[in-house]
């Protein structure tokens, strides 16, 4: 668990505590000023966003960032105390690992800023056109298959980034991200920067990829460094965004983002400008950076594990089916075997996907200090990890989450669903994705298939910002609005992982009520076709597109 | 037909601007204008930065003698989230 607060010997300029205060305090009277009419929306408009406040369609939103998706149990009970006092009682876990409360008020937001930072949070660059939260594996530190724990990097990333004074107006948003891992749970190369952890003659480093996304012209990372030494990282990241900065394209922000500069500019060029720009910078970076690493590699110290035996896991396996069915599904393999990554699934059959009630994370917060070393990840699958829990105490664990409606055992499965918040919150939003996304976990739930489908991703946007990742989806849905009505088009063969594939498009698209049948009918052809053993998106590479496509348009038209 | 549609300054919840002036958070309770008509109430409600804001022209059709909005956006918009009932919907 990481200790947010400052070092005791922390000079005083470089106090978090007092720089979100004076940040909190300039922007609570920011407010007050467009409450008193001094300030124009116009003219508010881009201070609001700096303080990660949208106007949605029914409310403000308020979005706070969870850095790389990692939370304390105290962090997690301010957030229900925020979602408590001055919300609806609850917060939406997003696709970034942010938070997102969708009902405040303008006049409260000050005072919700304010009890953030008294836990260490804040609000600050989830929002406008910066560097945005940077986001990392969610099993980072526990997980069997890592090379190195990625979170003291993210953190290193996030203080040198938040309030950095060369990059508060870039062209547009600017996401990073960064895995420990060779499988990459953390969508890297579907950011403007993913940073893989690697290791050359047993020295560590990061493979550099820039210029990937997703939005309205989807595209896959490309290599700018195959091996970037780690004392390097923070020059070569300067070097980046400051070269796009430059060259970014600020006359249409529908080609402002850094994929479009890579795009056209060539890679080559970009890596010429950047290197270029690295010699120039990297001598004004004495070290102090890594300094500020070692000591953060301190705080993020492994917690202690257990030895102790496994017997109470083996025996709730053998007795209990419904206990056996979440293990199955919502483990995954700790570096320590007696230990597990447990995923809380926030996708109940029928609810909204991510959804959290103020109750769900004070129980979060409780069984995080009582079972997980007060650890706790937001995935941006919308899920909850608890990356170090001991098998042992998993029967207790499971328990307490099924009598706090957190039991579900479906993660990875097909009611697992990534879904935007879409025309039901967003104002970007050109149709509904929740209630999509709630369709097809009931219907999968009352035909009780979605463990004989087994391992399937299906991602939903509302609009073509792709918040939802539907390019990246084995079955992705991403919905517009066509002559006045909700259409939905598919898309199958996506992949999110190191092996990221975009999914292809399956033609003319369904309307609202017709979307979750043929869903369905996708899931049926697949459990016809599939060969022994093979999951969903191994059958889709093996016979390509054309027999589901069969699937969703001809039984469409014998129905018609 | 037209209504002027926005966000309360303060609460952000949606309303729309009534015959009186005033600002209702039910549509059936709001002014219907056309032509020339709407762009002048658009620009008077734009202009009452200390009431609202996002103000915007949405659609509408007359039935039962009050006025329902012809695209789905907005009829959204006076209800709440179709998620669960949560917003206007709940009362």
């Amino acid at each position: 668990m990481f200790d947010h607060a400052p070092p005791a010997d922390a000079a005083p300029d470089l106090d978090p505590a007092a720089f979100l205060a004076a940040r909190n305090a300039q922007f609570r009277a920011q407010v007050a000023r467009r409450l008193d009419g001094s300030l124009t929306e116009d003219e508010f408009k881009p201070l609001r966003l700096m303080n990660g406040v949208y106007l949605q369609l029914h409310a403000y939103m308020l979005r706070v960032a969870i850095p790389y998706g990692s939370l304390n149990p105290d962090q997690m009970r301010a957030l229900a105390d925020i979602a408590e006092r001055w919300d609806k009682g609850y917060g939406h876990w997003t696709t970034r690992q942010n938070i997102q409360f969708n009902w405040p008020k303008l006049s409260d937001i000050p005072d919700m800023l304010d009890r953030l930072a008294q836990a260490g949070l804040h609000a600050i660059q989830t929002s406008g056109n910066t560097i945005r939260n940077v986001t990392a594996d969610h099993f980072a530190g526990a997980a069997a298959d890592e090379i190195a724990d990625p979170r003291p990097v993210a953190e290193l990333i996030r203080q040198w980034s938040t309030d950095h004074p060369e990059f508060q107006f870039l062209p547009r948003k600017f996401k990073i991200a960064i895995t420990g891992s060779p499988n990459d749970r953390a969508v890297t190369k579907a950011h403007d920067i993913g940073l893989r952890m690697v290791t050359r003659d047993g020295a560590p480093g990061f493979e550099v990829v820039v210029g990937g996304g997703l939005g309205r012209t989807p595209m896959i990372g490309k290599v700018l460094r195959d091996f970037l030494p780690r004392a390097d990282l923070l020059p070569y990241l300067e070097a980046i965004v400051s070269v796009w900065n430059l060259l970014g394209r600020r006359d249409n922000k529908y080609k402002a983002r850094i994929k479009i500069t890579v795009h056209e500019h060539g890679i080559d060029a970009i890596r010429e400008r950047v290197e270029a720009r690295f010699d120039a910078l990297r001598p004004l970076f004495g070290g102090e950076d890594q300094a500020v690493l070692a000591a953060l590699e301190a705080r993020f110290a492994a917690p202690e594990l257990s030895d102790r035996p496994v017997d109470p896991y083996e025996e709730a396996r053998a007795a209990d089916p419904v206990f056996r069915a979440w293990s199955d599904t919502n483990l995954a393999p700790h570096r320590a075997p007696r230990h597990a990554i447990v995923t809380v699934s926030m996708k109940a059959h029928g609810a909204t996907p991510g959804d959290c009630t103020s109750a769900q994370m004070r129980v979060l917060a409780d069984l995080a200090e009582r079972f997980g070393h007060g650890d706790i990840r937001i995935s941006h699958e919308q899920n909850v990890i608890l990356p170090h829990v001991h098998r042992a105490d998993l029967p207790e664990l499971h328990a307490a989450l099924r009598a706090a409606g957190m039991g579900t055992a479906n993660v990875g499965l097909a009611s697992d669903i990534i879904a935007c918040p879409g025309m039901d919150y967003c104002a970007l939003a050109t149709a509904r994705s929740i209630p999509v996304a709630q369709g097809i976990a009931t219907r999968v739930e009352e035909l009780r298939i979605e463990h004989e489908v087994g391992p399937m991703k299906i991602k939903v946007s509302g609009c073509i910002n792709a918040c939802g990742h539907h390019h990246l989806g084995h079955i992705g849905i991403l919905g517009l609005e066509r002559a006045g009505v909700e259409t939905y088009q598919i898309t199958l063969g996506g992949d999110a992982t190191e092996e990221m594939a975009l999914g292809a498009r399956m033609g003319p698209g369904f309307a609202y009520d017709e979307v979750v049948g043929a869903v369905e009918r996708i899931m049926r052809a697949y459990l016809d076709l599939r060969a022994e053993g093979e999951v969903f998106a191994d059958t889709v590479r093996r016979l390509g597109t054309a027999p589901f496509k069969a699937a969703l348009y001809e039984e469409a038209r014998d129905a018609a | 037909m037209m209504v002027v549609s926005a966000n309360r300054l303060i609460e952000g919840d949606a309303v729309w601007l009534t015959a009186d002036g005033g600002f209702t958070p039910r549509i059936e309770a709001a002014a219907v204008f056309e032509g020339a008509q709407a762009e002048a109430a658009l620009a008077g409600a734009a202009a009452r930065q200390a009431e609202v804001v996002g103000a915007a022209l949405a659609p509408v059709e007359m039935r039962g003698g009050v006025p329902v909005p012809t695209h789905f956006r907005e009829a959204f918009r006076t209800r709440g989230p179709s998620n669960y009932d949560h917003g206007k919907q709940a009362g």
